[in-house]
C-alpha cells in the first residue's frame, strides 16, 4: 500500500486548517497516550509496521516498502507484563517498549534493535524470544573512522532491505528510496526550521511544544507529518501574544534515547529558555540533505557517518563529544547547560561526567539531574531548577 | 607420562596459574617503573597476537579491576570514583580502574603502564565508554575494532557465505588499519613472522582449552568452571599468544586427562552438577563458590568460560599460511561467539545439559555488567518453557560488595540445593516402584 495520504485519509484526525493551539494540544495528546492510536489506525487499514529502537534508524528503507517505522522510545506505562523479563538495574525504556508490544497496545511486523548500549545490544536476543516475526540487531559500525566502515554499512542497509522486502511483500526500487529519501529530507529540514525558531525566538514555542511536534513524527506517516509541520511553522512564526521574557537561554543535554516526561520539560521550559537539545537526536541525526540520486543506499550509509550528529552513544574519534557539545552551546548562544541522563543509563551516566569537566572548564553554569520516563512530580526540581535560575540571573 | 600422585598434580595447573598470574603482574610493574606505556585490551577480541608482534606490555583492566575485589580493595576504589561523579549505577571495573588511573597507576599487585593505546571491541559498549576516559586523562589514542555480532539467534552465517565474506573484509580492513596505528605508536615495523608465531601460540592455547572443557563432561568433574575456571581464564586472557600460555595450556590438559583416568575429582564429594550464567561474585569469590560446595555442587561449566575467553573456547586454529586473513576470519567468529553466550545462553545450556549430565542451572546476573545480565532473566523464563531443569537466579554484582547479600544468597542457594534433592530423591522413588 501507499504511504501517501488524502485529505480524509490522515492517520491523525484533527489538524488540518485547525489553529495552532488546537494542533499543539493535539500533538501533546498524542505523544502522552501510550495507546499509540495513530499506529492502531495505520493498521486499521492493513498497513504494516517496523518498530524499531533508539537512537537511529534508516526509516527511509521501511518507508520504501511502504511500511510504517515506528520509533519505540518508550512510553508511560507500568511495565507490568515485561518487568519479569528484566532483571534489576535498567533504564525504563528498555522495559516499557517490550511493555507496549507484550500487553497488546502495538502490534508490529519486525523489529530492530542497535548496539547503542549494553542494555538494548540484549533487545533483539529478548524480544526475539518472545515474538515470532523477525526481531533483528541492525550493526550500524562502531568503528566510523574505518575507511571500511562506509561500505560495510551499505552491504547492512542491503542486508535489511532484504528483510524488510520479505516483512513487507514489497520490492524496494532505486527509485522507491530515492523518493524517501527525498521525502525524509523535507521532514529533516523542517525539524531544523523549528529548532531554528526555538533558538532565535524561544519565546515562540516552548520547549514542550516543540518536542511535541517533533515526537509526533514517532507515530504519524512522514507525508502527514511534513505536511502538518508546513503548516504549523508560519503560524508559530506568527504567534500572536508571545513576548520575549527576560530568561536564560539554556542547552538541554541527556534526551538522546529514553525521552523526559513532557511535564518535565514543560516545567524546565517555565523557568528557562531551550535554545537546543538532543531530544529524539535519531530523528534529527542526519544534520543535511541526503544525496538521493546516483546511489541512494550508499548515500544513506556515507550520511550516517560523514552529515551526522553526535551522541554519547557513538564512538568517533572526529567528534569528542564534550567537543560537540560546546559547538551546540555556542551555535545557540546558550548561557547555560542543563545535563541530564535517564536513571541507569550507562552511557549516559557516563557522558555526564565529562560534559561536567567540560562546561566547568569553561565557566558554564550547568544543572545536573536524573530523569524516568515515568516520573510523576517534579516540584523538586522546579524549585532546584528556579534557584538556579535566580542564581545566574542575579550573580 | 611419568608416575603422578594425586597431590603434585591434580592441583598443579591452580598454583601454575597463580605464578603465571603474578609474573604478568611483575612485567606490567617492571614496564611501568621503565615508563613503557602499554596496549590496554579487553577480553572479548584482545587482539593480543597482533600487540604482542609490537613487544607492547598488554593491560586487561578488566582482569586488573576484579583483582581488586578479590583483594577486597575495590569499595575504596568506587567510592574515589563516585566521589569524582561517576554514577554507583556503571560497571565498577571502570570505576575502579578510573581510581588506579587517578592514583598514578598504583595497583594492590603493582604498578600499572599508562594507557598508550588502547584496542577496544564493540563486544561490550562499556569499553568504548572506558576507552573515552582515558582518552580524556592521558589523550590515549583509541582504536576500535568493529565486530558484527548475530543479528537474530540462528542466523549465524559461516566461511563461504556472501554475508560472511563481506564483513571478515570489514574486519580485516580494520585489522590491517590497527598495525598502521601500532606502527605510528611504536614506531616498529610490523613483523608477519612474529605474528606466525603468536598465533602458532595461540592455536596451541585454544586447542588444548576446549579439551579441557570437555574433560568435564565426564564424572566426577576434574574442575569447578567457576573458581579454578576462572583462574585458567586469567591465564588464557593475559598470556594470549605467548610460549608460557601454551605451554601451561597443555600442562593443563596433561592434568586434567590424568584426573579423568584416575576417576579424580574436583570436589571431594561431587553431588550435584551445575552450569553457571554470569560472571562471578569477586568480592565474596570464595565464599561463594563454597556457598555451592558445601551442598557438593560443582559447576562442570559456565558460559564466562565461553565468553571471557572471547570465543577461545571454541578451538579454532588459524591458518598460519595465511597469518591475517585467518586472524579476520576466527576474530569475526570468535566475538561473535562471546556475545552469542551472553544474549542467548540458552543455546549453551541446552547443548550442554545432556552431554555434561547437568542437573541445575544457575543465573548470575549482576548490576556492573549490563551486557551479560540484560537478558537473563528472559533467558531464564524461556528455559524453563523448553526443559524442566531448576534453576536459580541471584542478582548482586562483581564488584560492589554493598550490592551482596551473603545472608539472602545462602537461603536462595539453599533453597536451590533442597529442591534438587527432593526432584532427586522422588525420581529414585518413582524407579523403585
Ligand atoms: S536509556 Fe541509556 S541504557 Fe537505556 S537503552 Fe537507552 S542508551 Fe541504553
Ligand atoms: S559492562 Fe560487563 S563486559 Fe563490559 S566492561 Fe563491564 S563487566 Fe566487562
Amino acid at each position: 500500500m501507499s504511504l501517501k495520504t488524502e485529505m480524509n485519509n490522515d492517520i491523525l484526525q484533527g489538524w488540518r486548517n485547525e489553529p495552532l493551539d488546537q494542533v499543539l494540544w493535539l500533538a501533546k495528546e498524542i505523544v502522552e497516550d501510550p495507546e499509540w492510536p495513530t499506529v492502531k489506525e495505520w493498521r486499521k487499514n492493513g498497513g504494516k509496521v517496523l518498530g524499531h529502537f533508539q537512537v537511529y534508524f534508516p526509516e527511509e528503507i521501511a518507508h520504501a516498502a511502504g511500511m510504517l517505522p515506528l520509533k519505540m522510545a518508550g512510553a508511560t506505562v507500568e511495565p507490568r507484563l515485561s518487568d519479569s523479563r528484566f532483571g534489576s538495574y535498567l533504564c525504563s525504556i528498555m522495559k516499557t517498549n517490550l511493555e507496549q508490544v507484550l500487553s497488546g497496545r502495538v502490534k508490529i511486523d519486525m523489529f530492530v534493535t542497535h548496539p547503542i548500549c549494553d542494555a538494548a545490544r540484549n533487545l533483539g536476543a529478548i524480544f526475539g524470544r518472545n515474538f515470532d516475526y523477525p526481531c533483528q540487531i541492525l550493526y550500524l559500525p562502531q568503528n566510523p573512522n574505518s575507511k571500511h566502515s562506509i561500505q560495510y554499512l551499505f552491504e547492512e542497509y542491503e542486508r535489511m532491505k532484504k528483510l524488510v522486502e520479505e516483512v513487507s511483500g514489497v520490492t524496494i526500487t532505486k527509485e522507491s528510496l530515492a523518493n524517501s529519501i527525498q521525502l525524509f529530507n523535507k521532514n529533516r529540514t523542517l525539524l531544523r526550521e523549528l529548532y531554528q525558531i526555538k533558538c532565535d525566538s524561544p519565546w515562540l514555542v516552548t520547549i514542550d511544544e516543540a518536542y511535541a511536534l517533533v515526537r509526533l513524527a514517532c507515530y504519524i506517516p512522514r507525508e502527514e507529518h511534513n505536511e502538518l509541520m508546513q503548516q504549523i511553522l508560519p503560524q508559530i512564526r506568527n504567534r500572536s501574544g508571545r513576548r520575549k521574557q527576560d530568561r536564560i537561554r539554556v542547552v538541554f543535554e541527556g534526551g538522546f534515547c529514553e525521552q523526559p516526561p513532557l511535564d518535565l520539560l514543560r516545567a524546565i521550559g517555565q523557568s528557562c529558555y531551550v535554545v537546543d537539545d538532543d531530544l529524539l537526536i535519531g530523528l534529527r541525526w542526519i544534520t543535511e540533505d541526503i544525496d538521493a540520486g546516483e546511489d541512494p543506499m550508499r548515500s544513506l550509509a556515507y550520511a550516517y557517518i560523514e552529515q551526522s550528529s553526535y551522541s554519547p552513544v557513538q564512538h568517533d574519534n572526529n567528534k569528542p563529544k564534550e567537543r560537540m557539545l560546546m559547538e551546540r552551546v555556542d551555535a545557540a548562544k546558550a548561557e547555560a547547560v542543563i545535563i541530564t541522563a535517564a536513571k541507569m543509563c550507562e552511557p549516559g551516566l557516563e557522558e555526564q561526567v565529562t560534559y561536567i569537566e567540560a562546561v566547568e572548564e569553561r565557566d558554564i553554569p550547568f544543572f545536573v539531574s536524573e530523569f524516568e520516563e515515568n516520573m510523576t512530580t517534579f516540584d523538586h526540581l522546579q524549585i532546584q531548577l528556579e534557584t538556579f535560575v535566580e542564581n545566574i540571573l542575579f550573580d | 607420562m611419568s608416575m603422578q600422585t594425586k597431590e603434585n598434580l591434580a592441583r598443579r595447573g591452580n598454583k601454575e596459574a597463580n605464578l603465571l598470574f603474578k609474573k604478568w603482574f611483575d612485567n606490567l610493574d617492571q614496564a611501568a617503573k621503565e615508563g613503557k606505556p602499554g596496549a590496554y585490551v579487553f577480553v572479548m577480541g584482545s587482539m593480543a597476537e597482533i600487540l604482542h608482534t609490537f613487544d607492547l606490555p598488554i593491560i586487561y583492566p578488566e582482569i586488573t579491576s576484579l583483582q581488586t575485589a578479590v583483594r577486597q580493595h575495590s569499595a575504596e576504589l568506587l567510592n574515589e570514583a563516585e566521589d569524582h561523579g561517576y554514577s554507583p549505577d556503571i560497571c565498577g571495573y571502570v570505576k575502579a580502574d578510573y581510581a588506579i588511573q587517578a592514583r598514578g597507576g598504583e595497583h594492590p599487585m603493582g604498578k600499572l603502564p599508562t594507557p598508550g593505546l588502547a584496542l577496544l571491541t564493540n563486544a561490550c559498549n562499556t569499553y568504548m565508554k572506558w576507552g573515552e576516559i582515558w582518552e580524556r586523562m592521558f589523550e590515549t589514542p583509541l582504536f576500535t575494532l568493529d565486530v558484527p555480532g548475530t543479528r537474530q539467534n540462528g542466523t549465524q552465517t559461516w566461511p563461504g557465505d556472501p554475508q560472511f565474506e563481506s564483513e571478515k573484509r570489514y574486519v580485516l580492513g580494520q585489522l590491517e588499519e590497527l598495525i598502521e596505528t601500532c606502527e605510528d605508536i611504536t614506531g616498529k615495523k610490523f613483523n608477519m613472522d612474529k605474528l606466525k608465531q603468536t598465533l602458532e601460540y595461540s592455536n596451541r592455547m585454544s586447542r588444548a582449552w576446549k579439551e579441557i572443557i570437555e574433560c568435564n563432561q565426564g564424572n566426577p568433574a576434574v574442575f569447578d568452571a567457576l573458581s579454578d575456571g576462572t583462574s585458567y581464564l586469567g591465564v588464557n586472557n593475559v598470556w594470549r599468544g605467548t610460549e608460557e600460555g601454551a605451554i601451561f595450556f597443555e600442562r593443563l590438559l596433561e592434568e586434567k586427562q590424568w584426573m579423568v583416568e584416575n576417576n579424580i575429582g574436583a570436589v571431594e564429594e561431587e553431588k550435584h552438577r551445575l552450569a553457571f550464567i554470569g560472571v562471578p561474585c569477586y568480592p565474596i569469590f570464595r565464599d561463594f563458590s563454597k556457598l555451592f560446595s558445601d551442598w557438593g555442587g560443582v559447576f562442570v561449566s559456565s558460559t564466562y568460560m565461553w565468553f571471557a575467553s572471547g570465543g577461545n573456547n571454541l578451538g579454532f586454529q588459524y591458518d598460519i599460511d595465511n597469518p591475517l586473513e585467518s586472524l579476520a576470519e576466527i576474530t569475526l567468529i570468535h566475538v561473535r561467539d562471546a556475545m552469542d553466550s551472553m544474549f542467548h545462553p540458552n543455546e549453551i545450556i541446552m547443548d550442554l545439559k545432556d552431554r555434561f549430565n547437568i542437573e541445575g542451572i544457575v543465573f548470575h546476573p549482576i548490576k556492573s555488567c549490563r551486557t551479560s545480565s540484560t537478558g537473563l532473566a528472559d533467558n531464564r523464563r524461556e528455559l524453563m518453557e523448553r526443559t524442566d531443569l531448576p534453576s536459580l537466579f541471584i542478582e548482586s554484582d562483581m564488584m560492589d560488595k554493598r550490592v551482596v547479600s551473603v545472608a539472602q544468597m545462602k537461603n536462595r542457594i539453599d533453597a536451590f540445593f533442597e529442591g534438587i534433592e527432593m526432584r532427586k530423591a522422588n525420581r529414585e522413588a518413582e524407579v523403585k516402584q
